[in-house]
């Protein structure tokens, strides 16, 4: 990354493309991490959206995009993507609209659609090798119906619909190694708390071309059960305790950005959170926090040889 | 101008390459294939300017229609059967976001069980969407009419897609004469791609299809769509008038055969209808006054056309191709909740449910529909809806039980 331009804090866009006073809930992960991307980004865009929170942003009459937006499905958003970069394609090269007005096709949605209903087309368009940017803002659970689960919510959770002592008893889906083994051309996991990262990968996501994933996590105060205010603290843990790896995917390497020196135990990230409070009252689920433990220690030995 | 002989999906495809396409989203599905084949291999040589993308589902492929129309490219695709279904949640989205786009479907009856032969519910199940349906019954008319379904879709004032349907085999692979208008005439005929004020672009940004909250701003579009759609029919007669100053044919809102003069009608859609015309001649040979109605389009419903061709009329047999299931035949609902209350309108309104899945409608089962017709006329009795089904084809069905039966009894026994 020595060819960015965004070396410190004071570096990143001091301008916002994303209008205030949006309809999502206070200190909501995923638009912090949508503000921080558009800016980066740009307003060259035509934002295709599926199902989900930021469905919301825009609300007949209004629009806090600078850029423009077409609401599709949850199920085909990144087909959206392929009509509209067709087209943008097909009137260029028949001289019906000059270059300088194209766009970049970027398609917007949740866990829900970008992990379940929507990897059929996702799928697709990676294989007809679609230049558009997916950005997945991950708050772990179909948040926009109420939290429950969906097959990005971590192992443990309790949701609206894993209510029993144990929470969620499936495993958080891998949707950057699913992007991964296709060979797309750029996957990146970023978080709004970690700004600077987030700002080097958007802007080598720009420079590219082809499929390109952005998943941020996104710290949910109503889904998660924590106070707003918290909600980049939570996401600095989720990094800290390296449950949320920042890692990118180009040219066939994965590349972790930012290995967590002296990983905090997971604990410090759970007890914040109401979605993990069964783990510790009324008595500790040892075997269970242990097995979350276990696995984000296997995750990192293979990465920094701890 | 140039006549050839070919099927109704080559026909399809002619009427895409006249009216000058850029984009086709596609994917497979019998009987559909040939169509994207052929726009395929016309892409390929050169014979075309533009793009195919094979998408990985139909779902996505009227996303991608519906967004590339959006976008301000003039956009044909094709489907069948289970595929319009399973596009069916972006049937109605695009729709509503008043994509004009042409959409031809080769009609094909729908699981379970699953076949290949024609019927149309698979369209019928589009009914209420927002697109408008025109229904072919020759190979002609196939190409014609996705040449004026353009210029529908397109129309300032009605802005919304259009399925063009075609029976699947008896039209999608029957070869016709087929007259190919000159490449010149159709370009004028249905001129540049116009979308109005759809499309994005860098120094324009737009919002497409975003959400309401409450109920006022969602009936407020959807009504617009309902009135659009009503429109369609005087602006579908304009377009039709043009077509035959400029082609020499005419496809009207409802194709009238002998019926002026006629007590007894036959009203169905779709191909048969060119069988029912030749009972029709048979018939009147015989003296029995009987004519034809073929509504072209089903929506929008041309109402009162329909009922003005069929008042005065002493009985009606609607012969659906389709079956809702605890209802009966659509279109006999459709055409008697017009006619109900008209002071002329015919005191009797038959159904009869036929070629499902590809069954054949004789000429003597046209015949037989003509006798109780004529007995209802008489009695002022309307009967009982009926399946068309023979006594020799039950009975044939019931060998396929017997040794469907038979066989899984002997598997049971083996030891």
């Amino acid at each position: 990354m020595s060819e960015t331009i965004y070396r410190r804090m004071k570096d990143l866009p001091s301008t916002h493309l994303l209008g205030a006073g949006t309809a999502t809930c206070a200190g909501c992960g995923g638009l912090q991490a949508l503000h921080q991307i558009y800016d980066v980004f740009g307003d060259k865009t035509v934002f295709i959206n599926a199902a989900g929170c930021m469905t919301l942003l825009s609300v007949y009459p209004f629009t806090p995009f600078s850029g423009s937006w077409l609401y599709t499905a949850m199920g085909s958003a990144p087909a959206g993507a392929q009509g509209v970069r067709d087209a943008l394609d097909i009137l260029q090269a028949k001289k019906r609209m000059p270059a300088s007005e194209d766009l970049t096709a970027v398609v917007l949605s949740g866990d829900g659609s970008a992990y379940g209903m929507g990897v059929s087309s996702t799928s697709g368009a990676i294989d007809r090798n679609l230049d558009f940017l997916y950005i997945c803002y991950d708050n772990e659970g179909y948040g926009n119906t109420g939290q429950q689960f969906s097959c990005a919510t971590p192992h443990g959770a309790k949701t609206a619909t894993s209510t029993g002592a144990s929470g969620y008893p499936g495993f958080k889906k891998d949707l950057f190694s699913l992007w991964v083994a296709n060979k797309p051309a750029y996957v990146a996991t970023v978080i709004g708390s970690e700004p600077l990262d987030l700002a080097r990968k958007v802007e080598k996501a720009k420079k590219i071309k082809g499929p390109r994933l952005l998943i941020a996590l996104a710290p949910c105060p109503t889904g998660w059960g924590f106070d707003p205010e918290q909600s980049s603290e939570i996401g600095k843990l989720a990094v800290k305790t390296g449950i949320w790896p920042l890692k990118e995917y180009s040219d066939g390497q994965v590349v972790h950005s930012k290995i967590p020196k002296n990983r905090l135990p997971v604990e410090d990230y759970l007890q914040r959170q109401g979605r993990f409070a069964h783990l510790f009252k009324p008595q500790r689920n040892e075997a269970l926090l242990q097995g979350i433990q276990r696995r984000i220690d296997d995750y990192w030995r293979d990465i920094d040889g701890t | 101008m140039n006549r050839q002989l070919m099927t109704g999906n080559a026909a399809a495809a002619w009427g895409a390459r006249l009216a000058d396409i850029d984009y086709v989203p596609a994917f497979p599905i019998t009987p559909q294939t040939e169509i994207i084949e052929t726009l395929s291999s016309w892409f390929d040589s050169g014979a075309m300017q533009g793009r195919m993308t094979v998408l990985e589902s139909e779902h996505s492929m009227i996303t991608a229609a519906g967004a590339a129309a959006a976008t301000g490219v003039r956009v044909f695709t094709a489907t069948s059967s289970q595929g319009l279904l399973h596009a069916m949640e972006m049937i109605y989205t695009v729709a509503g976001w008043r994509a004009p786009f042409v959409l031809v479907n080769v009609s094909r009856g729908l699981s379970a069980p699953i076949t290949l032969e024609p019927d149309h519910n698979d369209v019928l199940a589009a009914r209420d969407s927002g697109f408008l349906q025109l229904h072919c019954s020759t190979c002609q008319e196939v190409l014609d009419s996705v040449l004026m379904a353009y210029r529908l879709a397109e129309h300032a004032e009605v802005r919304l897609p259009v399925i063009v349907n075609q029976d699947g085999f008896y039209l999608s692979f029957t070869r016709e004469p087929v007259q190919i208008p000159d490449q010149d005439q159709a370009k004028a005929f249905v001129g540049p791609y116009d979308g109005a004020n759809i499309r994005f672009r860098a120094s324009m940004p737009e919002s497409q299809a975003v959400a309401v909250l409450g109920g006022s701003p969602y009936s407020y579009f959807r009504y617009e769509c309902h009135l659009a759609m009503q429109q369609a029919l005087s602006v579908y007669a304009e377009v039709a008038e043009e077509f035959e100053q400029r082609f020499g044919r005419y496809h009207g809102i409802i194709e009238s055969f002998q019926a002026e003069d006629a007590d007894y009608l036959y009203v169905m859609m779709g191909c048969f209808a060119t069988k029912a015309k030749q009972a029709v001649l048979s018939l009147r040979e015989a003296g029995v006054k009987i004519g034809l109605l073929r509504p072209r389009l089903l929506r929008p419903f041309p109402a009162q056309q329909l009922i003005d061709a069929c008042a005065g009329k002493k009985a009606l047999a609607v012969i659906d191709q389709n079956l809702s299931m605890g209802k009966g035949g659509v279109l006999h609902a459709e055409l008697t909740s017009v006619l109900y209350g008209q002071s002329d309108a015919p005191p009797v309104v038959a159904s009869f449910i036929g070629g499902l899945g590809g069954r054949d409608i004789s000429q003597e089962e046209f015949f037989r529909i003509a006798e109780v017709l004529q007995i209802a006329g008489k009695s002022g009795q309307t009967p009982q809806p009926r399946l068309l089904y023979t006594q020799e084809e039950w009975t044939e069905f019931k060998k396929l039980q017997s040794i469907a039966v038979y066989e899984r009894h002997e598997q049971k026994e083996q030891p």
